[in-house]
């Protein structure tokens, strides 16, 4: 038959670098995404652990302030742009086209673009630690006027961003052009498994808010070489503005960051709950209504810069809406474990470690929406230990989640359940001396983003930077796992899992190089 | 009952590490492992202290509910108990429940919020005015009715900083001038920065708030007591900005008229 002999062509694998450079495939760019996004996260993981070391004892003993200003600064960025983002594109090539029973995504060639401007991004951004006067060192969220007063790492930076905003619009445009137009027959708008669902919510926000991001930077661009006042009062422009500016894009940022994760938890539980998703239609109406307030809730990250009375009671109340549809989901996430019949693999632990603690960090959100009392919260130490139980527990561990869940879909070898354990409790047990002691620090009165700190803080900061080099080593047993699990292994079924749910297990495992050449019948 | 287990469990946890820690701490002598919000000494600072303790509670409730029903699924639901898997995938009277609640909940805290900011936003009757410049990386003070300014600057030697010399007890928190304001007295402070936007705060006086070259942003403080209180910058300001603290010092009223003569009589 002609078609056999069509796919039997197809299923050859090019060889060599140019698979790598030249690729359309979108599992190929998916694996490309997913070790981008982990080199990265070992990369930002070594800046934590610089800025750790420096906080180990009260003094300078390792950087200078300088240099430290910015590890704080280029950490953020490499984990935020280089490392999360990425790594949920990652997801989301491998995945979505088999799991809307696509043969690829819609623009194949573009994807490939959109992921080699990643690496030239990120180097860019590295080697502004290299060039006269250094790297960025103002905060990720780079406020001028201290960022005018950078050096070229700051100009580089804002290249990095362009490219990387550039990068993750047509990202974007392609989830969103493959998810409208190539799901396979029947397989409707509320059928789509929660994944694809909090997917295309996510493109849609990231559309919105990049290049928000991209004319705020270049307003800064322009302040810095082209004598333009947007932000200097002295030239009749408004610091503040660019704040306001920064947090419209900030704020769906954050959300940009976690919906993807929520839609990896979702298919995650279900499958060792042996039980279907509770609330599938009110999940996705919370995910859309987390993905409309996040549009009217920025000015919550700065409720310091002295806003009006109306606007700091319209931000505390609108901040605190959100917490309303995120209760839904959690609660629906625990509703689907009640009466199921759980087992616990190592994508099951990540998945309840991330409900778990990432509702931590969802409660000291809800006490920081509290306007007054935020006036004490706001840049301490407390808001670092919120952001990491959100971003790390929320993100990070469901993508852990999620590669323990696919990597035998990926590889076709089942991973070392033992290992995937160890990596597990090592991770979580790490995390929680890291972070936890934080929300004291906060509470004590600790500034962030200060490399040396007065004596009262010495206990905590002691436990906190212990715990973060064992959290950053034990990253390593992740990557030995991911080496193992593709160089060989126990043979993994096509189910992979005891009956789970979704397109993605009815295909071989590993999944062959072209899948749903023809489109499946969804019933 | 389950209250009391968290209770006993938590002070169990924290027994083993803190006795875990105290081994190999080198300041275990001036340990102070401080969980919460420092004392508070203004009308303000308290409002934020109950708001806070209010939230935290409420979170606390919240959180050991939600733990409650993961751990008790985690215990009872498994398959190596022999748990079933039951059908169900939604329930309408469940999901209208923790829809309204957790609206009821938040409307309870929006009412005390809205009250504080109310109270901290009306700088109206006060006593004195007290402007506050940041610059690279140090304050201004100006008592505009009183015609006294000054700069004030980290006192700690940099020899304590690279560990040349021991550190002394309010390493980090010490400054050159002393900022002083009189006690019971509503002091509005006008906040504004020369370079690059700076943050004052002081804990136990009160929130923080940014100053920001071209605006003139206020807040207020009223003293119950007198004391020495120590805070510092909180908004990233570049290379120093771990290096530039606060200390305010409140006094009886007839002290602070002597500070200011004196302050005069100098420049």
């Amino acid at each position: 038959m002609t078609t056999a002999v069509a796919d039997h062509h197809h299923d050859e694998v090019p060889k060599g670098i140019t698979r790598w450079l030249f690729t359309t495939n979108h599992k190929d760019i998916g694996t490309l995404y997913l070790w981008f996004s982990f080199i990265m996260f070992l990369v930002g993981g070594a800046m934590a652990l610089v800025i750790r070391a420096e906080l180990f004892m009260p003094g300078l003993q390792v950087v200078n302030p300088h240099f430290y200003n910015q590890m704080v600064t280029v950490h953020a960025l490499v984990m935020i742009f280089g490392a999360v983002m990425p790594g949920f594109v990652g997801f989301a090539n491998w995945m979505l086209p088999m799991m809307v029973g696509a043969p690829d995504m819609a623009l194949p060639r573009m994807n490939n673009w959109s992921f080699w401007l990643l690496p030239f991004a990120t180097t860019l951004l590295i080697a502004s630690l290299f060039v006269p006067g250094g790297g960025p060192a103002a905060g990720w969220t780079i406020y001028p006027p201290l960022s005018i007063q950078g050096g070229m790492g700051v100009d580089l930076t804002i290249f990095t961003i362009h490219i990387l905003g550039m990068s993750s619009i047509l990202g974007a445009i392609n989830i969103i052009a493959t998810i409208l137009n190539m799901r396979a027959p029947g397989m409707t708008l509320m059928k789509m498994p929660l994944f694809v669902w909090t997917w295309v919510i996510t493109a849609f926000l990231l559309i919105a808010a990049m290049p928000v991001l991209a004319g705020a930077v270049t307003m800064l661009l322009t302040d810095r070489h082209f004598g333009t006042a947007f932000f200097s009062a002295a030239g009749g422009g408004d610091p503040v503005m660019f704040q306001h500016i920064f947090w419209f894009f900030g704020h769906p940022e954050v959300y940009i960051l976690i919906l993807p994760a929520f839609g990896i938890i979702s298919q995650v539980i279900p499958t060792f709950a042996r039980k279907p998703l509770f609330g599938y239609s009110s999940m996705v109406f919370a995910t859309a209504a987390i993905a409309f307030l996040s549009f009217i809730v920025w000015a919550h990250h700065m409720y310091t810069v002295g806003m009006p009375l109306s606007g700091e009671l319209f931000f505390m109340y609108s901040t605190m809406l959100i917490a309303i549809p995120t209760g839904v989901k959690v609660f629906n996430w625990l509703a689907t474990m009640w009466r199921g019949s759980m087992t616990f693999e190592t994508p099951m632990l990540y998945a309840i470690a991330t409900v778990a603690l990432f509702t931590v960090g969802g409660l000291t959100g809800l006490m920081m929406a509290i306007t007054p009392a935020d006036f004490q919260y706001h840049d301490t130490y407390f808001i670092v230990a919120h952001f990491h139980y959100v971003i790390f527990c929320g993100s990070v561990l469901a993508m852990f989640s999620g590669v323990y869940y696919w990597l035998p879909k990926w590889t076709g070898h089942m991973y070392d359940e033992t290992l995937g354990k160890v990596h597990f409790w090592l991770t979580v047990i790490s995390f929680n001396i890291t972070f936890f002691p934080q929300h004291f620090l906060g509470f004590a009165g600790m500034p962030r983003r200060i490399p040396d700190y007065s004596l009262q803080f010495a206990e905590f900061n002691m436990v906190s930077s212990i715990g973060g080099f064992i959290l950053g080593f034990s990253q390593l047993i992740l990557l030995w796992v991911v080496i193992k699990s593709i160089r060989g292994g126990k043979k993994a079924t096509a189910e992979v899992w005891d009956n789970p749910e979704g397109l993605e297990w009815t295909v071989p495992s590993p999944a062959p190089y072209h899948t749903f050449a023809t489109a499946p019948e969804v019933r | 009952m389950i209250v009391s287990r968290f209770k006993k469990l938590r002070s169990a946890m924290v027994a083993t590490a803190g006795a875990g820690m105290m081994g190999f701490l080198p300041t275990a002598a001036q340990a102070e492992w401080a969980l919460n919000l420092q004392r508070p000494v203004t009308e303000i600072a308290r409002v934020q202290y109950d708001l806070h303790m209010l939230i935290m509670y409420i979170v606390t409730v919240i959180g050991i509910i939600v733990f409650g029903v993961m751990f008790y699924s985690i215990a009872k639901f498994r398959k190596s108990k022999g748990a079933e898997a039951a059908k169900f995938d939604h329930s309408t009277k469940a999901e209208v429940l923790w829809t309204v609640i957790p609206t009821l909940i938040l409307i309870a805290m929006a009412v005390p919020s809205t009250k504080a900011l109310l109270l901290m936003e009306d700088t109206t009757e006060s006593d004195m005015v007290l402007k506050v410049t940041g610059y690279q990386w140090g304050w201004q003070y100006d008592y505009l009715e009183e015609d006294v300014s000054f700069f004030s600057k980290l006192a700690t030697p940099q020899s304590q900083i690279t560990g040349n010399e021991t550190k002394g007890e309010n390493y980090l928190l010490e400054v050159d001038n002393h900022v002083v304001i009189p006690a019971g007295k509503k002091v509005r402070l006008l906040l504004t920065a020369k370079d690059v936007i700076h943050a004052w705060w002081v804990p136990q006086l009160g929130g923080k708030k940014d100053a920001i070259p071209g605006y003139i942003n206020e807040m207020w403080i009223r003293a119950d007591e007198t004391g020495t209180y120590r805070g510092q910058c909180a908004e990233l300001c570049g290379k120093d900005h771990g290096y530039m603290p606060i200390v305010v010092d409140v006094v009886e009223e007839a002290e602070y008229m002597a500070w200011i003569e004196a302050q005069k009589n100098k420049s």
